[in-house]
């Protein structure tokens, strides 16, 4: 298998392993709506089906996958890292 | 290409079905010793107990008799022994099935005590089960039948995989003149601008948003967190975060499919299509709605490995998370992991699901029901009187 993860659309800031990442690692992934490839070093273990940064994300900021909005970070992710309730939360029902 | 037929049951009333069940169907909790114990003694019958049917009122009551009317009035029951406590539940109950031209009888225990209604209802249900088996399959075309979707204990790959793939098989079955039922009302928040814009008409639109508003409403005044139940700690552990995140996974379900209109829990699509009806996403109560709705089987994902069956229609049961294939193996019907790796394509991934589909529709077993799942979970609105 050529590609560690998978992004549903360019404008994604996330996208999702495919098998088990580990911090250090430089990874392939593919955006499912181009068939774009895109590299990326990882900074943490990114468990399947886990999500990865594809990009800088300020905190505060809206967070998107699907090319929709998922959610809002909580705290500044450097491109690479794992992304997951301890830095992204949902918008709705607060 | 998938089978535009199915080796199925012609019902009564011109529907479809996928199993010949007869049942014993308690309307309340008490008569579930006796449904039970008349399961036991006469072969090729099956019991569906529940834990509710007791001092129930109002719009609440109208969904348990809703339920239980359509589990019995289901295509793949054939016919349907009620029990109840007292004669005038079970007579309304027995009512609403025998609309469908079905075989049903009900009986009061007040009026025997448990031995004499067994003995009375054990004649009745060996005359029904000796008749049902009888009963032959034949071809039937799936534009006939009524099918449902939903998804458990999801992760990432049900989002990127899973779900889409049965969004493709649905898109084919509504393509042959299929209906499809889909739900999750509150599954969908963060994605209800996505589907509100698929209604063909602004009515059925509005009626969704007002079901998605009122479960909004609900949880905003209970003042709960719901991280934890909703994503629940299983969608957590696979990577989901929010719950915009699952809606939006959840969704793919249905394809790039438009929706005919938007039901009330437990009722039967009016039309051919896909149809939305209003439900709770906890696995076993939405199957069980579907059910209730006519659904004569059901499509299951799942990521992390929900292992629900249902009493009254077959689930199929896959997953793309291919350490839930490997792991929870005994429970999977279709493992469709190769579109992580993309040596499985959409459109083969649907046509795997689809031909299961023929051959568990035609007879096989699911796994669900190989290893003895028949949750049969009443949907309760609030508080019993």
């Amino acid at each position: 298998m050529a590609h560690g993860f998978l992004a549903h659309h360019a404008q994604d800031d996330v996208g999702v392993a495919t098998r088990d990442l580990h911090a250090g690692e430089v990874v392939e992934g593919v955006y499912m709506d181009s068939e774009q490839s895109i590299s990326i070093t990882l900074a943490s273990n990114v468990p399947l089906g886990h999500k990865v940064a594809l990009k800088d994300l300020p905190a505060n900021s809206e967070c998107r996958e699907y090319n929709e909005i998922i959610g809002r970070i909580t705290a500044d992710i450097a491109k690479g890292e794992l992304v997951h309730v301890h830095n992204l939360k949902s918008i709705r029902w607060a | 290409m998938p089978s535009t037929t199915f080796w199925g049951y012609r019902r009564a009333n011109g529907t479809v079905g996928t199993r010949n069940h007869v049942i014993i169907l308690p309307v309340d909790d008490l008569s579930n010793a006796a449904a039970e114990t008349l399961s036991h003694m006469i072969q090729g019958t099956m019991a569906i107990p529940h834990p509710y049917g007791r001092l129930q009122f109002g719009e609440d009551l109208d969904l348990t008799f809703r339920t239980l009317i359509g589990a019995g009035a289901n295509p793949n029951v054939a016919a349907v022994v009620v029990l109840c406590i007292e004669p005038k539940w079970g007579k309304l109950v027995a009512d609403g099935i025998a609309k469908t031209g079905k075989p049903v009888a009900s009986f009061a225990i007040e009026d025997a005590g448990d031995i004499g209604t067994i003995a009375a209802a054990a004649k009745t249900l060996r005359e029904f089960v000796l008749d049902a088996s009888e009963l032959k399959r034949e071809w039937l075309p799936v534009s006939d039948a009524v099918f449902s979707v939903k998804c458990g204990e999801s992760d990432t790959t049900s989002g990127l995989a899973s779900n889409p793939a049965v969004g493709s098989a649905v898109e084919w079955l509504v393509e042959q003149g299929a209906t499809v039922i889909f739900g999750e009302t509150s599954e969908i928040t963060g994605a209800e601008h996505i589907i509100a814009a698929r209604f063909q008409t602004d009515a059925g639109r509005e009626k969704y948003l007002r079901m998605h508003q009122s479960y909004q409403d609900l949880i905003i005044q209970s003042g709960a967190d719901l991280l934890g139940s909703q994503p629940t700690q299983g969608n957590i552990k696979g990577g989901l975060t929010t719950i915009e995140e699952k809606a939006l996974g959840n969704i793919q379900k249905i394809g790039n499919l438009t929706i005919a209109d938007a039901i009330e829990p437990a009722v039967t699509p009016p039309g051919k299509g896909l149809y939305f009806m209003d439900s709770s996403s906890a696995a076993a109560e939405m199957v069980t709605l579907c059910a209730a709705a006519g659904s004569m089987f059901h499509f299951f994902t799942t990521g992390q490995g929900n292992i629900i069956g249902n009493a009254i229609i077959p689930v199929l049961k896959t997953t793309a998370n291919p350490k839930t294939a490997n792991i929870m193996s005994d429970h999977i019907d279709v493992d469709i992991s190769g579109m992580l790796t993309r040596e499985l394509s959409l459109k083969s991934a649907g046509e795997k699901l689809l031909d299961m589909m023929t051959r568990i529709a035609g007879g096989r077993m699911s796994c669900s029901e190989a290893l003895g799942h028949k949750e049969f979970v009443l949907t309760k609105l609030y508080r019993s009187a």
